[in-house]
């Protein structure tokens, strides 16, 4: 505090100190709150993730990932199949969805002018923000209404999901490579596709990669899209077909926690374990990638 | 890049510019093509989405036309006489659920950025970040099921009783405590929303220029009335968009909510209640639309869910291009 003023009383001395007390009092009230919240979101993550683990470790059994769900009132039964089924869909999603968002970010960063840039980047950030379940209900009405529901339609629906996260991160990814390099490649007589392929894309790889992984993880986990596109099975067993309905791992997790049975909510928990840790495993390794791409930019520039 | 088979260099250098006029020529304008027509795919696909809803919820929309918003019955049995569908349950839920998650989910993160910002030691930063952000990594159904079976009781037996006994007085928190309902539903769309909400305040906060901090602190100010005097005025408009944000995540929100909200067709005052959001109603009727009004109607619920959200993302990002931040779809955290 400053110095008290030469006619300051004892008392305004003491109301000063009271008023700064109140002061400090209050900072540190609001410093414990924000520490709080940080640590009650952690928590929040940490339980989440405890529960998951400690119901769902006692159901997963080797019987469990290599048998396939079985007719309801029997016992035993396993996620083969939709352990199957999540990856024939993610792959067939990805492989939509990566090359399509790479060339989007491509045509931002090489070739389109700013405002078209813009206008693409505002439509991505729209079709980022539709609800997952309006995808289902789109594709539900452009490739199943009239058909049947496939793995075909369930992939396209989850690839709507990721093209937005590819594309932006590819987007925001390509536009740190710096001019420098690009314009190397060129200065040396490479031609612009040729500088792209060879130079621009290896140098922004790992930032490419990062938004592939975060958008599979995304895909991995997601049950709406597949709703109304791949839900209704024509066979239990274990189907790499996307001619029919494939199943996946979150839409299982969805038809047993609606279930009633102890065993069925069991089966749920050692689907989610599975899930968890393999999203979870994803995104580490994405944000690790990422962490060296933009240190190798910084280093570049 | 190129082999060369045989000849003398000079050769060499002629074979490989006869290669480029032939190869290269084509390759550019072809790269050109492709990006060009990946962007207008973007473009398209979401034109084709908005067209295809729409087109899907035509039936229902020449029925009923708008009152379809206003309607409260929710029948899809055709023999029974009060059979028809109509939007107002599941708007009151949505509305009710964001609200109300926004509501706890806005402050927390305020505060979870402003700990990240000011107050965690520089080595901590990264992981409590990561960690806050992680938790936007766990699939909703997952989070769903945790919510159904771990939380729901909890809810119950602890959290409700309590809000009752405290707020009893206030209609939201009367009535008997349930498991599943719509303040459950409240609880896992505040988890689901505080990550992203927290991640987007946590970058604008980091835009405060340094100097302006430094100047209320060497005033006398403590850190709190830095942070109200400066940081906050300073973030403000980027904070609501922030916040819109977070609310456009919440009201498209199905799984996690159906498994969770209780899926009844009601208004209630009481936040104990079962309810249902659109997007969870629409989770829910996913086996059992039978008759073709009865899907046309569900599409016209995802029409409005869908105008719903497109609107809280135009503001939110009109909001943001004014303010000093990106609402990227994004990659990794700030810093």
């Amino acid at each position: 505090m400053s110095p008290p003023a030469p006619t300051a009383t004892l008392a305004g001395r003491l109301m000063g100190d009271v008023r700064l007390r109140r002061r400090r009092a209050l900072n540190r009230t609001m410093e414990t709150v924000a520490t709080l919240a940080a640590v009650a979101a952690v928590v929040v993550l940490a339980v989440v993730f405890v529960s998951v683990v400690i119901k769902g470790i006692g159901a997963i059994n080797l019987d469990f990932l290599i048998h396939s769900e079985v007719p309801f009132g029997q016992s035993g039964g396993g996620i083969a199949n939709a352990i199957v089924g999540t990856i024939v869909l993610v792959a067939l999603a990805s492989a939509m969805a990566i090359p399509v968002g790479i060339l989007v970010g491509l045509h931002a960063s090489e070739f389109a002018r700013p405002r078209t840039a813009a206008a693409v980047r505002f439509a991505l950030d729209l079709l980022n923000g539709v609800p997952t379940i309006v995808t289902g209900i789109f594709v539900f009405g452009l490739l199943v209404v009239g058909h049947t529901q496939s793995g075909y339609a369930g992939a396209f629906a989850l690839a709507i999901v990721m093209l937005p996260i590819v594309a932006r991160a590819a987007q925001e990814v390509l536009s740190l490579v710096p001019a420098t390099v690009r314009e190397g490649a060129l200065a040396l007589g490479a031609t612009r596709w040729r500088a792209v392929v060879r130079v621009v894309l290896p140098t922004a790889s790992s930032g490419l990669i990062t938004g592939a992984l975060l958008a599979v993880a995304r895909a991995a986990g997601e049950t709406a899209p597949l709703l109304f596109t791949s839900s209704i099975l024509t066979t239990t067993g274990v189907s790499t077909n996307p001619g029919q309905t494939l199943v996946s791992i979150p839409l299982r997790i969805y038809q047993l926690a609606e279930g009633t049975s102890p065993s069925e909510h069991s089966e749920a928990w050692a689907a989610a374990l599975l899930l968890i840790l393999a999203v979870l495993a994803i995104n580490v390794v994405a944000r690790a990638l990422y962490g060296r791409t933009r240190a190798r930019m910084a280093a570049m520039q | 890049m190129t082999t060369y088979s045989s000849g003398t260099p000079v050769a060499a250098v002629r074979l490989s510019s006869a290669r480029r006029t032939a190869v290269d020529r084509a390759g550019d304008p072809i790269l050109r093509g492709l990006t060009w027509l990946a962007s207008a795919v973007a473009i398209v696909l979401f034109v084709a989405l908005v067209y295809k809803v729409c087109d899907l919820a035509g039936e229902s929309f020449s029925h009923y036309g708008l009152s379809f918003i206003g309607r409260e019955t929710w029948n899809p049995n055709p023999s029974t006489k009060t059979y028809g569908f109509g939007a107002a349950d599941f708007l009151f839920g949505t509305a009710v659920t964001s609200f109300f998650a926004l509501l706890i989910a806005a402050p927390t993160s305020v505060a979870i950025a402003l700990f990240l910002t000011e107050l965690a030691p520089r080595r901590a930063r990264r992981p409590v970040a990561t960690l806050v952000e992680l938790l936007a990594a766990i699939p909703s159904v997952v989070l769903g099921l945790w919510g159904l079976i771990v939380l729901a009781p909890i809810m119950s037996s602890t959290i409700e009783p309590a809000l009752h006994a405290v707020l009893g007085w206030i209609p939201l928190f009367s009535g008997t405590p349930s498991s599943v309902g719509i303040l459950t539903g409240v609880v896992i769309l505040t988890i689901m929303t505080v990550p992203i909400v927290s991640a987007v305040m946590h970058e604008l906060f980091g835009t405060v220029p340094g100097e302006l901090k430094e100047a209320a602190l060497a005033l006398g100010a403590t850190r709190w009335e830095m942070v109200r005097m400066v940081m906050l005025p300073y973030a403000r408009s980027g904070m609501v968009g922030a916040v819109i944000l977070g609310l456009g995540r919440a009201l498209g929100e199905a799984i996690a909510v159906a498994l969770v909200v209780g899926n009844a067709d009601a208004i209630h005052t009481s936040l104990f209640e079962p309810g249902s959001t659109l997007a969870s109603h629409i989770a829910a009727e996913y086996q059992g639309a039978t008759t073709s009004l009865q899907i046309s109607s569900l599409a016209y619920l995802a029409v409005i869910l869908l105008a719903l959200s497109v609107i809280a993302n135009l503001i939110a990002r009109l909001i943001a291009r004014r303010a000093p931040l990106r609402l990227g779809a994004g990659v990794g955290g700030p810093e």
